[in-house]
């Protein structure tokens, strides 16, 4: 859309020239119930398959994590927290929950890497795997600074979160923010969307939730800003998420600039070497 | 809830079992209100609570009791509410004796029968008949054999005829309000922490909470489940909280009121409609075959002669019609004896032991697993075993209709499958999104869903069997001239049908449910259109007007941004889409409302009716200034200040005369097992519980009986969000499976050590019934309490799972006994003991060589546990 700043706008920076605002997720922890009725319906929408059944041990995860069948994956955190309990609980007890998902970075590194173009920004600033076109490289896999990408062990190709784009492009929301039952998931302009954090970030500092944060909200961070950011009530690392996330291909032009200077080095000793035998 | 400033959630595990619903409370949390969860496990509902208050399971009524006279000894009541809505001034005969006086038992007491002769719990002034709903049986026979539910229906009890006296000034030492101050003295912070091993601050803070939050300004909200009404005491919990919210002024007012949160969909639905076996359609009680030969003796039994279930007859004769047509006459009394009459209890208990002595030899299971579902889950199989058939009605292959080849027993070696007689017919179902129909949701409102799909291969919706079944049997009997047969054939089975499966059609039944006027077929508006002279019909009353006008009113979507907050434009609520029953409680004596700030419903003098958001659950011109003459009857006999409008007096009863077989107020009972013994009464459980002592039914000892050390743990079960009930709607399906795909027991970090429990290792849980095993979950959500000045330890395990299915496990139902709550027949499935130790359960015949070693260990008899 014509004024956006390019960092804000991938999908113009894309070439996508009349696009639709860039959409996002707000996943806002302080209002998940844990009930993972978002998990269920981005397998049942999307066919993800089965991802194991096998208990683990972890509170009441037993997905583990993001992964080639996971696109949605809920964290429990249990907490001991030293009394007085800020919280109230009189036994000092905190339970986070939180509702992790694919960030659709604004520099995204799995799309930087990928060879065959299999990767893709759509018009909504969404990231976004074309199955009939990855080739299962892998490059990938490691590009992401979250590990959010993954390989499945059947077929090898790439998979992770679409932000339903079959579904933004009938205008519908998708699917897990449409079944969270207490707008922990809320889909909309990210624009919009950043305000609103902003807003409940204050709200919740009022009421004495001193840890609530955003993560992903920055356009400054490592990955340009998350088109899937989140509102947490404690470091990142509690929920299993980088501190500080950065793009692997960040430096990339730089990193090639270098590359190509040395190498015109090396090209010009040749020469000279060569000249030098010649004579 | 939206609307409350304060939520206690007790008996509930709101989040994870009503997630949806469970955002209207995250909704009045983001408006500023308090959220209090009250569970002797900390669940994702107390992750979102600002407090959690952790007691010991089965010790609910010692808190509420404490809240109650925190309530009265700081003379915190909403005075103005209690004096003009409640009975707390009506005077109680001279002969009663209460609880704190008795060791634990109300006057009347029968300890060879143990039940009670209900006479003295009445009001001075009125009828000393066993009062209690039905005259014709005594008091006796009803609590023993089948409960106060088919007694009343449902509805409130009658009281006898006369005049009550009342002291408005509430100091009559007899009055209701100074009884219930002296039974509720020795509820004290002290005794609520000896009991329920709650601290005295915490105890305190949520005191404080409550009743800063109710009043003219402010309302609190209860939410309970089946937390509370699975106890030997349920509906006495219940009763509680009630008395509670009825002192605070929070019943019949926005965002007060106590929520009843169902177990599972449409359940609601399918008590109002009466799949038990005790109510007909509208909680109308079921006639008993010796008391009630006649229409006549049957409603002059069972109405009441003041209040709306004054015109109890309108609705029988009504339901009649509704199902016998033309064929039902006054003649005939309209084939009143067509419905069956029951002859005792016909619950669910009492037939699965009918089962094992040979007495019931068939039998439907329609959406219903007992085999691993139920509690005692090894009786429950046993049961089904002695049938000679079985019908199955699920989606999938349930454990119910398998346990033959593949139950623990069989599996075990302890039965052998070619041994079992019963034939098993499976009938598979259509889902709901396979059929047209509807869902009554938790509260009262009627939702229509339409289909979606059609049902694959032999999968039929309910109605389809139903009618089908119906219709053939019709058929064989066609040419019978056998009078029995007469019932069959003149009901109204007339369903249109359509589609290639001829699928009767579902809006036709809920046309008729509603309701018409037999000349002209016309729909009619509301219950009060109904007559009892036959020129009405309607399958049950309460639902009277759900299709208004030949329209589907469940049906209805407007959008809620399109109307006011209580969004009477979005299907229907029974009765008359009332979405907050006795909303005249919202209004002063005067019809003013108690504040702007909690405005509902009120008087309109210019207009002379009343209005308001809602429908007002009053006569629409009644005024408030209306005093009943002396021989009014039914409704005209309720005054205008009197909101309980099903009440035969009108009130809310903080003190119940009749309507309940075990005692006109709350009283701490331990549970059937209980590590303990009272420290409240001498009275050690519910003296009235029902026990079924038999061999398939071993209790542990509890409290000082020799042996109760065997058992030493408390054991609590409960649901997760990510199954269903006993799963055949989880188990069977991957993406829910995997969410939760292992059998698991929550233990204390202490709890573990104790006993040497590894985490995410295995765990062996044993009661006299039967032992399972459990991976275990290590957790500092679960923790020991100080009881009564020792350490109690609490085990909790989800029920969810059973053989069948893509994650099978052990069932914890079948670690449960049966003994029961007197008034409804409802298990204890939330308050018992057991005893847990490391690794597998045995397998062969060494599993039921270890639970007998543990019988044997803990010296148990049939005496066991029934003191």
């Amino acid at each position: 859309m014509a004024g956006q700043h390019e960092a804000n706008d991938p999908a113009a920076a894309s070439g996508w020239l009349d696009h639709p605002p860039r959409m996002g997720f707000l996943t806002d922890t302080s209002l998940c119930i844990g009930c993972k009725a978002c998990e269920v319906a981005c397998k049942q929408w999307n066919s993800v398959p089965e991802d194991g059944l096998s208990m683990l041990g972890s509170s009441y995860d037993n997905t583990g994590g993001l992964g080639a069948s996971t696109w949605r994956h809920v964290a429990f955190i249990e907490q001991t927290v030293p009394a007085p309990d800020p919280g109230g609980g009189a036994d000092g007890l905190r339970w986070l929950m939180s509702s992790d998902v694919c960030k659709h970075c604004t520099h995204a590194g799995c799309l930087d890497v990928c060879p065959t173009g299999a990767l893709f920004r759509t018009e909504f600033g969404t990231v976004v795997v074309q199955q009939d076109i990855c080739n299962g490289c892998g490059y990938c896999v490691p590009a992401c600074p979250f590990g959010v990408i993954d390989r499945r062990e059947e077929d090898g190709r790439a998979w992770k979160c679409t932000l339903c784009y079959d579904r933004l492009q009938h205008d519908q929301t998708p699917a897990c923010a449409q079944v969270c039952p207490t707008q922990s998931i809320q889909f909309g302009p990210l624009d919009e969307l950043r305000e609103r954090a902003a807003d409940r970030v204050e709200e919740l500092h009022e009421r004495g939730e001193a840890g609530a944060r955003l993560y992903g909200a920055d356009p400054g961070d490592g990955v340009g800003g998350a088109g899937a950011f989140f509102l947490l009530l404690d470091e990142p690392e509690v929920y299993g998420l980088p501190p500080d996330p950065v793009v692997p291909t960040r430096d990339v032009v730089a990193l090639w600039r270098q590359t190509a200077g040395a190498a015109l080095m090396f090209a010009a000793s040749a020469v000279v070497a060569f000249a030098g035998r010649r004579r | 809830m939206a609307n409350s400033d304060c939520i206690i959630i007790e008996g509930s595990n709101m989040a994870e079992c009503h997630p949806v619903g469970f955002q209207w409370v995250m909704e009045a949390k983001a408006r500023g209100a308090t959220v209090i969860h009250v569970d002797p496990r900390f669940t994702r509902t107390s992750a979102m609570a600002d407090i959690h208050v952790r007691l010991r399971s089965g010790s609910d009524i010692a808190f509420l009791g404490g809240l109650i006279n925190y309530v009265l000894s700081n003379k915190l009541e909403f005075r103005e509410y209690v004096v003009a809505y409640t009975n707390a001034p009506t005077i109680l005969r001279a002969d009663f004796e209460d609880a704190d006086d008795l060791g634990g038992l109300f006057s009347g007491y029968d300890a060879e029968g143990r039940h009670y002769d209900q006479g003295s719990w009445q009001y001075e002034g009125v009828g000393t008949s066993a009062a209690a709903g039905s005259r014709a049986m005594s008091g006796e026979k009803r609590g023993r054999e089948t409960s106060a539910g088919d007694t009343h229906g449902g509805h409130g009890a009658t009281i006898g005829e006369g005049e009550i006296e009342s002291d408005p000034t509430l100091e009559h030492p007899r009055c209701v309000f100074q009884v219930l101050k002296r039974h509720y003295a020795r509820y004290t912070p002290e005794m609520v922490e000896r009991v329920c091993g709650i601290a005295p601050d915490t105890f305190l803070r949520v005191a404080e909470e409550i009743t800063r939050n109710s009043g003219r300004e402010r309302t609190t909200a209860f939410a309970y489940a089946v937390g509370w009404t699975h106890q030997t005491k349920g509906v006495q919990i219940i009763r509680a909280a009630s008395i509670l919210q009825l002192l605070l002024g929070n019943m019949g007012r926005p965002g007060g009121g106590i929520m009843a949160l169902r177990g599972h969909a449409s359940i609601q639905g399918s008590t109002d409609i009466s799949t038990l076996f005790n109510t007909l359609p509208g909680y109308i009680p079921s006639p008993e075959a010796t008391a009630h030969p006649t229409l006549e003796e049957f409603v002059a039994d069972n109405s009441s002669a003041t209040g709306f279930w004054g015109n109890m007859r309108a609705y029988t004769v009504s339901l009649l019609k509704a199902w016998w047509g033309d064929a039902a006459t006054a003649e005939n009394d309209f084939c009143f004896d067509y419905i069956p009459k029951i002859t005792g209890d016909h619950g669910n208990y009492q037939s699965v032991m009918d089962m094992i002595d040979g007495k019931v030899r068939g039998y439907f299971l329609w959406g219903e697993n007992p085999a691993v579902g139920t509690a005692n889950g090894r009786m429950q199989r046993k049961g089904l075993a002695a049938l000679d058939w079985l019908v199955v009605r699920d989606n999938v292959m349930i454990d119910s209709a398998s346990f033959w080849k593949d139950g623990p027993e069989v599996l075990e070696g302890e039965w052998k499958t070619e041994d079992i007689g019963t034939e098993v017919f499976f009938m598979p179902a259509a889902t709901y999104v396979e059929k047209d129909g509807s869902f009554t949701n938790t509260q009262r409102l009627v939702q229509w869903h339409s289909k979606a799909v059609e049902p694959p291969g032999d999968c039929r919706s309910d109605l389809h069997f139903a009618y089908h079944l119906g219709r053939l049997l019709r058929e064989r009997l066609a040419a019978s001239t056998d009078e029995r047969d007469r019932p069959l054939l003149d009901l109204t089975w007339d369903y249109p049908t359509e589609g290639p499966m001829q699928e009767p059609n579902a809006e036709a039944v809920l046309a008729e449910i509603s309701g018409y006027a037999v000349g002209d077929r016309r729909p009619l508006g509301a219950y009060t259109e109904l007559t009892d002279d036959g020129a009405t019909a309607s399958g049950c009353w309460i639902y009277c007007g759900a299709y208004a006008e030949g329209v589907n009113q469940a049906a209805r979507r407007k959008p809620g941004q399109e109307q006011n907050a209580v969004a009477l434009e979005w299907a229907w609520a029974w009765p008359n889409n009332r979405r907050l029953l006795y909303n005249r409680a919202s209004a002063d004596p005067e019809g003013r409302p108690w504040s702007e700030r909690k405005k509902y419903v009120w008087w309109d003098a210019e207009a002379g009716k009343w209005t308001g958001e809602d429908v007002p659950d009053f006569e629409g011109t009644k005024r408030p200034d209306y005093i009943p003459p002396k021989d009014a009857r039914a409704q005209d006999a309720i005054s205008g200040t009197d909101p309980f409008v099903m009440q035969a007096d009108g009130r809310g009863w903080l003190y119940a005369p009749s309507g309940l077989v075990d005692g006109p107020l709350p009283t701490h009972y331990e549970p059937q097992e209980s590590p303990i013994d009272n420290p409240m009464y001498k009275v050690q459980s519910n003296p009235t519980r029902e026990l079924h002592v038999r061999p398939e039914n071993p209790f542990n000892p509890s409290g000082s009986e020799p042996g109760s050390e065997v058992y030493p743990f408390v054991l609590t079960t409960f649901r997760l969000t990510e199954h269903h009930t006993a799963g055949g709607m989880s188990r069977t399906l991957p993406f829910l499976s995997e969410l939760m795909p292992e059998m698991f027991v929550e233990v204390s970090p202490q709890l573990a050590e104790f006993r040497r429990l590894e985490h995410a290792g295995w765990a062996t849980i044993v009661t006299a019934r039967s032992a399972i095993e459990a991976r275990v979950l290590v957790t500092p959500r679960m923790a020991p309490l100080t009881v009564d000045g020792r350490v109690v330890h609490q085990i909790g395990l989800p029920y969810h799972w059973g053989g069948n299915g893509l994650v099978p496990g052990d069932s914890a139902n079948d670690l449960l006994h049966s003994a029961l709550d007197a008034n409804v027949h409802i298990m204890e499935t939330k308050a018992s003991t057991a005893d847990i130790i490391p690794g597998r359960r045995p397998r062969g015949p060494a599993l039921r060589a270890l639970v007998e070693a543990y019988q044997r260990r803990a010296g148990i008899t049939k005496e066991t546990g029934t003191r």
